[in-house]
């Protein structure tokens, strides 16, 4: 069996350009199934193009995307019901409750037993007091637990994260990486977390893919990165990446 | 790539899942029931005085006393039928849910099911009620044409759900840019598809234009029944043929237009 195959996500050569401007230029990474990777990168890295491309949104220039042994786009629909995201940047309706949200989205992932695994999620995430409140009443950290809720309906294989704590206050942003944590040992889920927040990528990955300009500067566990760069925190070793001294102290070596 | 997204192998339970997303919505927000029914009674009474006033002059309209309100009544189930489509696509995109909806395992072909639903669902609860009031104020009744208006409706709502799904092309491909299309779109078919006038009325060259537009068939046919008393089956037949045609071309601009979107990113940014 390939290492495509026995990947969870299997990463080659992946181009991405927008008019002749590469966001993402010949990447490549395999993720084994039970991992959880951080993908740090600053602003225009390319994370959140790598992400969609592996959810097959954005289409691919060139390069292939396997996920669970499926090719991306092309075979999604066989995929996408092993799969969830969530991004504080894509909302869920306003208007509608928590349960009529989640009922909707777990419908469209064939979820079985919705009510029960409504209250299940909901029981679990804090969220039961506010099943019958619009989504759109909900504070920051509310809305947060409810589109992880909506990320963990239909119990994903693949977990795709996009900047999940952005605009959490400290505590919340604790609690809920505490639940993501949980959740990947509990479902054995590969979890890839595009994220800027250091502190999270580091209590949470046990590998750190760190892009810059479309490109992955490098990819290894937390601990290996801050030896190898001789820091005491991988925001450290984000800023030795972002102002190019990785690559100046390999020059001088 | 145009393979993978037109699969025909639709959920009913997705399909279900999204028309309960979209009578959530509808339910929770009054000024959206409103918005359905106040506007037809407007348009409707005022075309309906003047219809009055009109067929005291004699003439065919004054044989035929419903021609109006008849013609107006349609118009709105065909601009009503595509606003129900593009306002419920709208909403995704006014929530940023799209990119949700997109990475489910929703399908191209469920998601347009679901949006037909609801055009025919929102167009029921504004045309309901203006129907009833024509025949309260003018005594025209729409629903006796029985077998006549059914074939009208079924020619009309073709034509309304062709040009939602090319404007849901447009939108996805350009963002809420192309807001603006969604509402003013089917304004375009107004003088062309003879709403109000036969189309001898118009000049030599865009009676060729006219004809090549399916509603075109129903207004004429609307008129041969009203004034001449006759069904035009052959036009009715005429109209499918055209919405057939209309209908895969919206149908693959949508597709292309997706896959356009996808290459380009847009689904990501689906504001301005």
């Amino acid at each position: 069996m390939d290492a495509q195959n026995t990947s969870a996500i299997a990463v080659d050569r992946l181009v991405k350009l927008y008019k002749g401007v590469a966001a993402v230029d010949g990447i490549s990474f395999r993720l084994a199934p039970g991992s959880i990777t951080g993908l740090l990168g600053g602003n225009g890295a390319g994370k959140t193009t790598t992400i969609a491309m592996i959810m097959g949104l954005v289409t691919p220039t060139s390069g292939t995307v396997t996920v669970l042994g499926m090719q991306m786009p092309k075979d999604r629909y066989r995929v996408l019901h092993r799969m969830n995201f969530e991004s504080p940047y894509v909302a869920l309706p306003m208007r509608l409750t928590v349960r009529q949200n989640l009922s909707v989205f777990a419908q469209l992932y064939a979820v079985a037993d919705i009510d029960e695994r409504i209250a299940g999620l909901a029981a679990d995430l804090e969220l039961t007091e506010f099943l019958d409140r619009a989504t759109g009443k909900l504070s920051a950290g509310q809305k947060t637990r409810v589109s992880l809720a909506k990320a963990l309906l239909n119990r994903p294989e693949v977990l795709l994260l996009d900047e999940p704590t952005a605009s959490l206050d400290p505590d919340t942003a604790d609690w809920v990486r505490g639940r993501l944590d949980h959740y990947r040992r509990e479902q054995g889920a590969t979890v890839l977390l595009a994220s800027h927040n250091m502190t999270e990528v580091e209590r949470l990955c046990e590998r750190v893919i760190i892009m810059k300009k479309g490109r992955i500067e490098d990819d290894d566990t937390p601990q290996r990165l801050l030896d190898r760069y001789g820091r005491e925190t991988l925001e450290e070793v984000f800023l030795d990446v972002a102002r190019g001294r990785g690559e100046h102290r390999e020059a001088a070596q | 790539m145009i393979g993978s997204d037109s699969g025909l192998d639709l959920s009913i339970n997705r399909v279900r899942a999204m028309v309960r997303r979209y009578w959530y919505l509808l339910r929770s927000s009054s000024p959206r029931v409103l918005d359905l029914i106040y506007w037809p009674p407007v348009q409707m009474l005022m075309w309906g005085f003047l219809q009055l006033y009109v067929s005291q002059n004699g003439g065919p309209f004054a044989r035929a006393s419903g021609v109006f309100i008849g013609a107006v009544l349609l118009w709105d189930i065909l601009f009503r039928g595509q606003l129900g489509f593009s306002i419920s696509f709208l909403e995704e995109m006014y929530a940023h849910n799209l990119a949700n909806l997109m990475m489910s395992p929703l399908r191209p072909v469920e998601f347009i099911a679901a949006l037909m639903i609801m055009s025919v669902v929102r167009l029921l609860i504004g045309m309901i009620p203006v129907t009833l009031l024509a025949i309260l104020f003018f005594g025209f009744n729409l629903w006796s044409l029985g077998f006549a208006l059914a074939a009208f409706f079924a020619n009309l709502i073709l034509t309304s759900w062709a040009i939602g799904i090319f404007v849901a092309g447009l939108l996805l491909r350009n963002g809420l840019g192309a807001e603006s299309m969604a509402w003013t779109i089917m304004f375009l078919f107004l003088p062309l598809t003879c709403v109000y006038y036969p189309v001898t009325v118009l000049p030599d060259f865009l009676q060729y234009v006219a004809w090549a537009l399916p509603p075109t068939y129903v207004f004429e046919g609307m008129r041969a029944l009203l004034i001449d008393h006759v069904f035009r089956a052959d036009l009715m037949l005429e109209a499918v043929a055209f919405n057939v045609v209309l209908f895969a071309a919206a149908s693959l601009a949508f597709l292309k237009l997706l896959q356009s979107a996808r290459a380009q990113g847009s689904l990501l940014q689906t504001g301005e």
